[in-house]
C-alpha cells in the first residue's frame, strides 16, 4: 500500500568518488540549514503575547448569580447525570428562612465540586442545565501542586457578587433558541418523532 | 624597559580580555544562531535579547556546588581544567590584531610577540593542549570520561598531521616564513592566501573544527554516546573552564583562519582606501579599520563553525579515523605538491 | 643579582627544574604522574633550546615529544590501568641489577662529558644556528646524508609497527568504511 509517494528505497551500493568526497553533501546540508536562517520563527513570547481563543472555548467552569445575586443551581443533579467522566459531585440542601437573598430557589446546593482532573471539558453539563447556572468560560485551570486542590468546590466556581464572569459569548441567539426546541428540553426524554422542525 | 613591559602587559590584557569577551558571547550567539536555524528565538530572558545571557551563566557557574569525586586523582582533577583553558588562551599571544601603530614616533605591533616560528608554535600549543582533556578524563576515575579522553587525544593527533602539512602548503605559498606576521603580511596587496590555497583552506578548516572537538567531530563529548564524555565528573566552574575553552579554541581557530587564508587586517583595496583617506602609516585609524576587517572575518568565521554544527550529524568514530588518516592525510601530501609545482613556476622556489 | 646575568638565572632555574622534574619521573609512584613529570622535564628542556636561540628546535621538541609521544604513553599507561597495588613486588636481585646498569651508564656519560670542556661553547643568544632558516640549510646541504637516514630509520619503524599491528590476513574485514 502506498501512502504517500516520498518513499526512498535504502541501498547499499558502493559511493562514488563524489559522494566521499562528502563536500557536496554538506553543501547541501548547509544550504537548507542556511535557509532556515530567514524563516519566520512560529513561536509566540507567550507571557507578553497570547495566542487568540476561539469565541467558544470551553475552560474551566463558572456558578452564575442571578441579577440579585443569588445563586442559580438548585442542585438537580442534571449536571452530574450528563458528566461523561463523572467529575461533579453535589450535595443538596433545603433554603431556611432569611437566605433568600443567597439561593434563588428553595433548593441549593451546599456542596457542589468539580475535580477538574476528570473533566474533560465536553460542555455537557452547561447543556444539562435547566437553570442556566453552570457555564463553561475562557480562563485556565491553574497549575497546582497538590491533586486535592484540583478540586474546586463552591468558592472557586461560584461567580464573586463585585467580580461577575461574562459567559455573554456561550448565550448567543442560536444557543438559546437551540435550548427551545422541545425535543431537545431538558427535562423530557430525546424522542425524534416529537422534535419539532425548527 | 618599563614601557615595553607596560605596553606588553597591555597588551596581554587586551588579547586575553578580547579572547574572554568574544568566548562569552559566543556561548550566547551560538545557543541563538541554532535557534535561527531551527526557526526558534533562542534565549531572549536575561536583559534586552538575552545580552545578559552569558553572565547569568557564569554566575551560575560560579556558585554551583562544586564536587570532586572521592575516587578521583585530586590535584589532576584541578589541573585538567585549567591546563585546557591555559592553553587555548595562550595561542593569542603569536596573532598580530592590527597594523602597527604609531605613537610618538614609537612603533607598536598590535601583537603580544612577534616570533619567527609563531605558525609551529599554534601547532605545538594545540599539540600540548591535549592533555587538559587526557588528564581531566583520567583523574575522574570514570569509563565514559576515560573513553572521551582517549576519543579525544587520538582524534586531535591525528589532525594535527593533516593541519601541519597544509600549514606546511600554506607557508610556501605565502613567502616561507613561519611568523604570523609575515603570513599576514604577504597578503598586503589585497590577495589572500584562499586564492593559492582553496583545498589547503578546506583541509585546514576540517582539521580546525577536529582540533577544537567541535560537531560533527565531538567525540570526545558525545552526550548520547559518552553522557558528555570527558566532563562527566565535572561541576560547577570546572566544567565550565572545559567548555569556555572549547569557545576560546574555535576564537583562535577563526582567527587563524581568517588570518593565514583571508588576509586578517588586510582587505582588497586596504592601502587605496587608506592613501584616500589621507592616513599616514601608523596612523590609528588604519589600525582600527584593520582591527574592524580582521573581527569581522573571526566573525564570520565564528559562524561558520556553528552553522556546521548546527547542520551535519555527528561522524561515527571509524568514520572520523578514516576520514583523518586515508582522507586528509593524503590529500594536504597531494596539496602540497601541486603547491609545490605550483609555486615553481610562479617563481617563489628555486631549486 | 650575584654578578650573573638574566640568561645565567634562567639557565640555573631550568636546569634545577629539569633535574628535579627528572628525579621526580622516577620516584613517583603513579606511573601517570610520572609521565605528566617527564612532559615537564621535556618542557624545561624546550626553555633551555630557547635560551641558546633555537626556537625551532624548542618548539618541535615541544610539538613532537611532549604533544605526540609522551599524549601516547599516556594513552598506553591509561588504559592498562596500572595502580601502585597492583604492581608486582620486585625481586632484590632486579634491583640490584638495575643498580649496576644504572652505575655503568651514569659512568659511560661522566667518561663522554670529560672530553666536552675542550668543546667551544658558543655565547646563548647570539649564535643564529637554531633559527629555523639556517637549519633548513645546514640540514639539507651538509647534513643531508644522516638526514635522509634518520628518515629511512623512521620509516623502518613505521612499517615495523604496521606488521605488529596487522591484523591475521585470514580474516578479512572488507566493510570498513
Amino acid at each position: 500500500m502506498q501512502l504517500t509517494n516520498r518513499k526512498v528505497v535504502v541501498s547499499h551500493k558502493e559511493l562514488s568518488f563524489a559522494e566521499r568526497m562528502y563536500l557536496p553533501a554538506v553543501a547541501k546540508g548547509m544550504a537548507i540549514t542556511l535557509s532556515h536562517l530567514f524563516k519566520k520563527s512560529p513561536t509566540i513570547d507567550y507571557p507578553k503575547k497570547t495566542r487568540p481563543m476561539s469565541a467558544t472555548y470551553r475552560g474551566r467552569h463558572v456558578l452564575k448569580r442571578d441579577e440579585n445575586g443569588a445563586e442559580r443551581c438548585v442542585a438537580c443533579g442534571m449536571c452530574a447525570v450528563a458528566c461523561p467522566a463523572e467529575a461533579i459531585t453535589i450535595v443538596a440542601a433545603e433554603r431556611k428562612k432569611g437566605e433568600e437573598h443567597l439561593y434563588r430557589e428553595e433548593k441549593y446546593a451546599s456542596s457542589f465540586e468539580i475535580n477538574m482532573l476528570r473533566c474533560i471539558f465536553c460542555g455537557l453539563c452547561e447543556d444539562a442545565c435547566p437553570k442556566e447556572a453552570i457555564f463553561l468560560t475562557d480562563r485556565l485551570v491553574d497549575a497546582e501542586f497538590e491533586r486535592e486542590d484540583f478540586i474546586y468546590g463552591k468558592e472557586k466556581l461560584v461567580e464573586k457578587i463585585d467580580k461577575r464572569i461574562d459567559i455573554t459569548k456561550r448565550q448567543t441567539q442560536a444557543v438559546l433558541d437551540f435550548k427551545k426546541i422541545p425535543g431537545l428540553r431538558h427535562n423530557t426524554l430525546f424522542d425524534p418523532k416529537k422534535q419539532v422542525k425548527h | 624597559m618599563i614601557a615595553l613591559l607596560i605596553y606588553k602587559g597591555i597588551m596581554c590584557v587586551a588579547v586575553f580580555g578580547i579572547s574572554l569577551g568574544v568566548a562569552a558571547y559566543s556561548t550566547l550567539w551560538e545557543r541563538k544562531f541554532a535557534a535561527f536555524l531551527q526557526d526558534r528565538k533562542g534565549p531572549n530572558r536575561a536583559g534586552w535579547g538575552g545580552i545578559l545571557q552569558p553572565l547569568a551563566d557564569g554566575g551560575k557557574m560560579f556558585f554551583k556546588e562544586e564536587i570532586i569525586p572521592n575516587v578521583s586523582n585530586r590535584a589532576l582533577f584541578i589541573l585538567g581544567p585549567s591546563m585546557f583553558m591555559v592553553t587555548a588562551l595562550m595561542t593569542g599571544a603569536v596573532i598580530p590584531w592590527g597594523k602597527p601603530l604609531m605613537i610618538n614616533g614609537v612603533t607598536y605591533d598590535l601583537q603580544i610577540t612577534d616570533i619567527n616560528i609563531g605558525a609551529i608554535y599554534i601547532l605545538g600549543v594545540a599539540s600540548v593542549g591535549v592533555y587538559g582533556i587526557m588528564i581531566g578524563g583520567w583523574a575522574s576515575n570514570n569509563k565514559y570520561s576515560l573513553l572521551g579522553a582517549v576519543r579525544a587525544s587520538s582524534q586531535m593527533i591525528s589532525y594535527e598531521i593533516a593541519m601541519g602539512i597544509s600549514l606546511i602548503a600554506l607557508i610556501i605559498s605565502a613567502g616561507g616564513s613561519l611568523s604570523v606576521k609575515d603570513i599576514l603580511e604577504s597578503q598586503d596587496q589585497g590577495v589572500a592566501n584562499i586564492v593559492w590555497q582553496p583545498l589547503g583552506f578546506i583541509i585546514f578548516f576540517v582539521c580546525a573544527l577536529a582540533e577544537t572537538n567541535r560537531a560533527p567531530f565531538d567525540m570526545a563529548e558525545c552526550e548520547t554516546e559518552l553522557v558528555g564524555g570527558f566532563h562527566t565528573e565535572y561541576s560547577a566552574m570546572k566544567l565550565g573552564l572545559f567548555l569556555f575553552a572549547e569557545y576560546i579554541n574555535m576564537f583562535i581557530s577563526s582567527a587563524i583562519m581568517a588570518g593565514f587564508y583571508f588576509g586578517g587586517y588586510n582587505f582588497p583595496f586596504a592601502n587605496e582606501l587608506y592613501s584616500a583617506l589621507g592616513l599616514e602609516q601608523g596612523s590609528w585609524l588604519i589600525s582600527l579599520i584593520g582591527f574592524g576587517a580582521y573581527f569581522t572575518k573571526i566573525v564570520l568565521f565564528i559562524c561558520l563553525f556553528m552553522w556546521v554544527r548546527w547542520t551535519l550529524p555527528r561522524f561515527r568514530y571509524d568514520q572520523l579515523m578514516n576520514l583523518g588518516w586515508k582522507g586528509l592525510l593524503p590529500l594536504s601530501l597531494l596539496n602540497l605538491a601541486i603547491t609545490i609545482v605550483i609555486e615553481y613556476f610562479r617563481g617563489n622556489i628555486q631549486f | 643579582m650575584l654578578g650573573l646575568t638574566i640568561t645565567q638565572w634562567l639557565f640555573g632555574i631550568l636546569s634545577l627544574m629539569a633535574i628535579m622534574f627528572a628525579l621526580m619521573v622516577v620516584f613517583t609512584r603513579n606511573p601517570v604522574n610520572s609521565v605528566l613529570y617527564l612532559v615537564l622535564t621535556f618542557f624545561c628542556i624546550a626553555g633551555h633550546y630557547l635560551l641558546l636561540n633555537a626556537q625551532f628546535l624548542a618548539v618541535v621538541h615541544i610539538v613532537v615529544y611532549a604533544g605526540a609521544i609522551m599524549v601516547l604513553f599516556l594513552f598506553i599507561i591509561m588504559l592498562m590501568n596500572l595502580n601502585p597495588d597492583t604492581e608486582p613486588r620486585k625481586h632484590i636481585m632486579t634491583r640490584l641489577i638495575a643498580g649496576v646498569i644504572g652505575g655503568v651508564l651514569l659512568f659511560v656519560f661522566v667518561g663522554a662529558l670529560k672530553g666536552a670542556e675542550q668543546l667551544q661553547l658558543t655565547q646563548s643568544g647570539a649564535s643564529q644556528i637554531g633559527l629555523i632558516k639556517n637549519l633548513g640549510h645546514v640540514l639539507f646541504t651538509e647534513y643531508l646524508f644522516p638526514f635522509e637516514i634518520t628518515s629511512v630509520l623512521l620509516l623502518a619503524a613505521l612499517v615495523g609497527a604496521i606488521m605488529i599491528g596487522k591484523k591475521d590476513t585470514n580474516i578479512n574485514v572488507s566493510r570498513n568504511s
